[in-house]
């Protein structure tokens, strides 16, 4: 009969050992996460009612509510992805349809790389230096969304390049055999069936865009406005510059305030990434292949 | 070639020929992709661009090659002599950097193992949703988190006057920095394939020596690229670092010291130099080095990653 050696043994022991000790930490790395939601929420749910969103700040930002941010929030988050994505996805359908394996296509991916990687401080340098400055934009809400456009680019372009690969190469070639076109079977093959993947990684970019402050500090968000933007060339506060305004450069703010703004941002975040997951979730079972 | 072009049938040259004449408007849509498909280099030219063109009379005039980047005195509005050294900006990023590295790429690496290796589905799907969650957390929120909750557990634990220094910023940048490490790393070992793992197990190797004996070297390039995008997160970090690091220019001596990095630095003072001056365009200068930086961590990186492939 086999039975297995004390060498074997210990070696099994130092494995779940092992495992044990990984699984911990794996643990012990995503307890923060857990924690830091709990604890915004305890804090903050105390300031938070419907007066608190739906009224403006008074007394100096020391009282009163946060709607002028949320408003800001949505005009740079729309703004910005009317422009990214419409760009972001005909990239992506350049790289995965057309584009030969050469030089060109090699340094299109070195430069989306580069791009992912530009810190946002840097995104913002370049939308003052051109959208402000150079294309006298003025610092408003359209050279804001711009920055924040190009700050998205390469997330949308990336994301959806990778659900335009998940569609079958079979699917193009019985298109092409049929006669059609090129374009034709973008139009009508690829694009529908990546329609899912390409609407996460959109949605994703929603939510990476909304939480964003450095790229936007000088290219069109005020600390604090007494009105309502009524046109893409006004300033614009925003829900991200308002948590960092209020958290350190006002005195005399309520301490749920700050709390409770950090915790509509994060579910306003959330809410996007959930949205996306289900998107995903929901896609990936009625996929065709 | 031309054998080739002998060989094949009139037919297919007839058809081949009328393939080639497309309609004018597909081939102007087409023209309009392939603009689009470059338009990451045409902007990654143009960020260049603009920061150098906003830097250029900086660079031409004031700017010392030496005191630029040899010394710590940053005094962009002194009455006396205005200064621009980025020495002890660049020691605070530099600090910032490492410390969080050493936290987060063996946490990281631990994590991306376990989640690839050793867990099941089941839990996979739930750690990836919880990396992307971790992942959405927006800087402006870290920052919050640095000074409300890791300030205070600093200064207790530790038992120092301020809590806002380089180990904050360190470990709020080490948390950001995770779920890039740990997503970029399990790609990396997902990659090795399974036939790797399959022979290993065949000849008795037990999971822990095949992650150390098999994936490890199979892995590192893309393990190493993984660290290397971390690196490059941290790097350009600004609105965690500008509200966690304390803002004091200085070489921190230690890491209970506060510091300030060069993107805070770029964060703080833009707003209040007025446009167009010396002060504005170091700040500018500033970028392009910070640009530069991230451009060779980035290119590491990716020929890592390429290289892993080939």
């Amino acid at each position: 009969m086999f039975r297995p050696s004390n060498h074997l043994i210990l070696k099994e022991i130092k494995e779940k050992k092992l495992k044990n000790l990984l699984s911990t930490v794996t643990f012990f790395l995503f307890l923060p996460a857990l924690i830091i939601m709990l604890w915004l929420f305890v804090k903050g749910s105390s300031a938070l009612s419907l007066d608190f969103l739906f009224m403006d700040p008074i007394e100096g930002m020391t009282a009163g509510g946060i709607f002028p941010t949320i408003v800001g929030t949505f005009w740079l988050v729309i703004i910005s992805v009317l422009v990214a994505c419409p760009l972001g996805v005909i990239a992506a359908i350049y790289l995965s349809e057309y584009a030969k394996d050469n030089t060109l296509t090699r340094i299109i991916r070195l430069a989306i790389l580069n791009l992912a990687g530009v810190p946002s401080i840097v995104h913002a340098l370049f939308g003052l230096g051109a959208f402000v400055l150079f294309l006298k934009m003025g610092t408003s809400i359209l050279a804001a969304s711009l920055t924040l456009s190009v700050m998205n680019l390469p997330v949308i372009i990336t994301s959806t390049l990778e659900s335009l690969k998940a569609v079958p190469q079979s699917y193009r070639e019985a298109s092409w055999n049929v006669g059609a076109s090129r374009l034709q079977t973008i139009r009508h093959i690829v694009l529908p069936n990546s329609i899912p993947g390409i609407l996460t990684g959109v949605v994703f970019s929603v939510g990476r865009s909304a939480g964003e402050t450095a790229a936007i500090l000088f290219t069109g968000v005020a600390f604090y406005l007494p009105f309502l933007p009524q046109s893409v060339f006004d300033q614009c506060m925003s829900l991200s510059m308002h948590l960092f305004t209020i958290s350190t450069q006002v005195v005399g703010v309520p301490d749920a305030y700050p709390y409770a703004t950090a915790l509509v941002l994060i579910l306003l975040i959330l809410s996007m990434n959930s949205l996306a997951v289900a998107l995903r979730s929901y896609f990936r079972t009625r996929r065709k292949w | 070639m031309e054998i080739k072009l002998t060989e094949t049938p009139p037919l297919t040259m007839e058809w081949r020929k009328k393939k080639g004449s497309k309609p004018t408007g597909e081939r102007i849509i087409e023209a309009l992709i392939k603009i689009a498909g470059v338009s990451s280099i045409l902007l990654i030219g143009a960020i260049l661009f603009f920061i150098v063109k906003e830097s250029y009379p900086f660079l031409m005039g004031a700017f010392d090659f030496k005191e630029f980047f040899f010394s710590t005195e940053w005094y962009p509005a002194s009455v006396v002599k205005i200064r621009y050294g980025i020495l002890a900006l660049l020691c605070g990023t530099v600090m910032v950097t490492v410390l969080s590295m050493l936290i987060a790429v063996p946490l990281g690496l631990a994590c991306a193992f376990y989640i690839s290796e050793f867990c099941g589905p089941r839990l996979r799907e739930i750690y990836k949703i919880l990396i992307e969650f971790l992942a959405a957390i927006p800087s402006v929120v870290w920052g919050f988190i640095a000074i409300m909750m890791i300030n205070p557990a600093i200064i207790k634990l530790f038992n120092v006057p301020i809590g806002l220094n380089i180990l904050n910023a360190s470990i709020i940048l080490a948390l950001m920095s995770l779920p890039l490490i740990i997503s970029v790393g399990e790609d990396a070992l997902r990659a090795v394939p399974e036939t790797y793992r399959e022979a290993a197990e065949a000849l008795g190797a037990t999971k822990w020596e095949i992650a150390t004996k098999v994936l490890l070297p199979a892995a590192k390039n893309g393990l190493m690229a993984a660290s290397l995008l971390g690196v490059g997160r941290a790097l350009g970090e600004t609105m965690a670092v500008l509200m966690a690091t304390g803002h004091s220019i200085q070489i921190p001596q230690s890491i209970f010291e506060p510091g300030r990095t060069l993107t805070a630095t770029i964060a703080a003072e833009l707003g209040e130099s007025p446009k167009g001056g010396e002060h504005y365009q170091a700040l500018f200068a500033i970028g392009l080095v910070l640009f530069c930086l991230s451009f060779i961590v980035n290119l590491t990186a990716d020929l890592l990653i390429r290289g892993k492939r080939q």
